[in-house]
């Protein structure tokens, strides 16, 4: 089975090294406490400097053509940042991504026209009825009006929204209406590959069920290759072929979700993929807000 | 041909989205129209008032009046088509939706053209609004006017302001909390050296000297004179090229400029912080 997206050796870090000013005396060292400390110490910078913050440090993995793979992780692991220098939204600093054999970096049209992406925030314009937002959405992508009408309508209402609400501003919608119309504009450009970062956090039981079921359905029905980002274990477990799992933008383990649990010793239970992650990084993942 | 048709949808997607926009906060466009109009009066006003101040002695109010409608409506139609294209990023940054618009598979160029050809078509619209009271409440003669001149200088003069909006709106983009507000500088010095309201003869010599790169310092000599002494559309183009010629070169360069700023907000992490 060929690749999808081939991620080599990403390196992304935010916040300035300010090198230069290395090389000023003034700003070489700075006391404390009457002694002196380098400008620079732990990969941070020291005094009023901005952090730096390495995202994603080194990663590589590929995901399979028509694979649900899964990235799991704490707030603030790398998990949004990988999904966006996979969507073109950050570059690199080093390695490279490739998505259907076009570079993200020097082909970014190309990678646009096969992906899409629905994030933790369902961001549109609030004032705007979902019908108005998707078709905004769609016509960026190439799409005629009349079909998209159609195709907007159908969608939603596939995804449970009634009919009178497609006409209504969003502001006017709960955050679990908000996420599926999220979903419809993504699946409205029909991508060969679907970004979804934590496309469930916050939603209701009920909503998150459905949502869950429509990316199945995108996967069996229509191939669609997905990387999900999410820090539910029972997500990862039952959606993803294949889950690596991310912490200080490294990746600490990549495998099916069932020899990830069989990877670690059993404690008087069946271990969870929870379990997994605890045995591997010995921390706790946070279900509340994303990074 | 059908690349060529995606980027016209694409286009028009914009201009749908700033209609659909409009339509939506048709309360605030309601409040700004009826500012812009008590604006556009108080300033005329001063015509008027002028000649009362004066005992009706060596000032013409009329041609005072006239002299300001049109430093008023030309500005207020320059500077919406500026603000509108500088709104390309912080409208965007404000709903949140940047990073979509930005991730879809269309040049600049296409996203750029959708902003500015809704930006010219609702600064018109508006405009024409506003010159529609002026003219109601003003007994302003045009008998004499050369009205296809005015409008030709008014339509060069956009272009040159479309590359002005072009090259600022990297401001939102670069500084995400405050490059909004950055914008009304540019717009502020224009309006002190273009002699929007004044002859740029009464400003100090190092301030009519930078008046010589503003486009707006040439759309307002030419539709003064075209509107105020009737001049043949031949004569204006003595005004219509420096602003033309500004135009031409500024698109390209705001797009180039556009397009390294993008890079750097890629690079940096800038587009997905909301200011």
């Amino acid at each position: 089975m060929s690749d999808a997206i081939i991620v080599h050796e990403v390196y992304k870090k935010f916040g300035k090294s300010k090198k230069w000013l290395d090389r000023v005396a003034l700003f070489r060292r700075k006391k404390v406490n009457g002694k002196e400390e380098p400008a620079m110490s732990n990969g941070r910078l020291n005094g009023d400097h901005k952090p730096i913050v390495v995202a994603v440090d080194h990663v590589s993995f590929a995901v399979e053509r028509g694979e649900i793979f899964g990235v799991l992780g704490p707030n603030g692991s790398g998990k949004s940042t990988l999904i966006r220098l996979i969507a073109t939204l950050l570059l690199p600093d080093q390695g490279t991504i490739q998505v259907f054999g076009y570079d993200v970096v020097r082909q970014p049209r190309e990678v646009q026209r096969l992906i899409n992406r629905v994030s933790v925030e369902a961001s549109f314009f609030k004032k705007l009825s979902p019908m108005e937002n998707l078709i905004y959405g769609a016509r960026l992508y190439g799409m005629a009006g009349a079909d998209i009408r159609r195709r907007v309508v159908e969608i939603l209402t596939r995804l449970g929204l009634e009919k009178h609400s497609i006409y209504k501003p969003m502001e006017e919608m709960s955050r679990g209406m908000q996420q599926k119309v999220a979903i419809a504009r993504a699946l409205l450009s029909q991508p060969k590959i679907l970004l979804l970062d934590e496309p469930t956090t916050g939603l209701d039981p009920r909503s998150k069920r459905e949502v869950q079921a429509v990316i199945r359905e995108l996967n069996q029905d229509y191939g669609t290759t997905i990387l999900l980002t999410t820090h539910d274990m029972l997500e990862a477990d039952t959606l993803c072929e294949r889950v690596a799992i991310i912490d200080g933008g490294k990746i600490v383990a990549l495998d099916t979700p069932h020899s990830l649990k069989g990877s670690i010793p059993r404690n008087g239970h069946e271990p969870t993929l929870e379990d997994v992650f605890l045995e591997l990084t010995g921390k706790q993942l946070v279900k509340e807000a994303e990074d | 041909m059908s690349a060529l048709l995606h980027e016209f949808r694409a286009t028009y997607a914009f201009m749908e989205r700033n209609a659909n926009l409009v339509k939506r906060y048709w309360t605030w466009e309601l409040v700004w129209m009826t500012y812009s109009i008590a604006n556009s009066l108080s300033v005329s006003y001063i015509g008027l008032g002028m000649e009362r101040l004066g005992g009706g002695q060596n000032v013409d109010g009329r041609y005072l009046v006239l002299y300001l409608v049109i430093g008023t409506l030309i500005w207020r139609y320059l500077s919406m088509i500026f603000y509108w294209i500088t709104e390309v990023i912080s409208i965007e940054r404000w709903e949140g939706t940047i990073e979509y618009t930005l991730m879809a598979p269309i040049r600049r160029l296409t996203h750029m053209a959708g902003q500015t050809f809704f930006a010219v078509v609702y600064s018109l619209l508006f405009t024409g609004v506003i010159l529609m009271v002026t003219v109601a409440l003003f007994d302003i003669d045009l008998s004499q006017a050369n009205l296809f001149g005015g409008t030709a200088m008014l339509i060069s003069g956009s272009l040159s302001f479309i590359g002005l909006g072009v090259m600022g709106s990297i401001l939102p983009l670069l500084f995400p909390e405050r490059g909004a507000q950055m914008t009304h500088v540019i717009i502020a010095l224009l309006l002190l050296v273009s002699g929007v309201y004044y002859p740029i003869d009464v400003l100090p010599p190092i301030l009519q000297k930078l008046a010589v790169f503003s486009p707006a310092t040439y759309v307002l000599d030419g539709t003064r004179g075209a509107l105020l002494q009737g001049l043949p559309t031949r004569e204006l183009w003595q005004y219509a090229w420096p602003t033309l010629i500004m135009g031409i070169i500024a698109i390209p360069v705001g797009l180039w400029i556009f397009g390294q700023a993008e890079r750097y907000a890629k690079r940096t992490g800038k587009l997905h912080r909301n200011g």
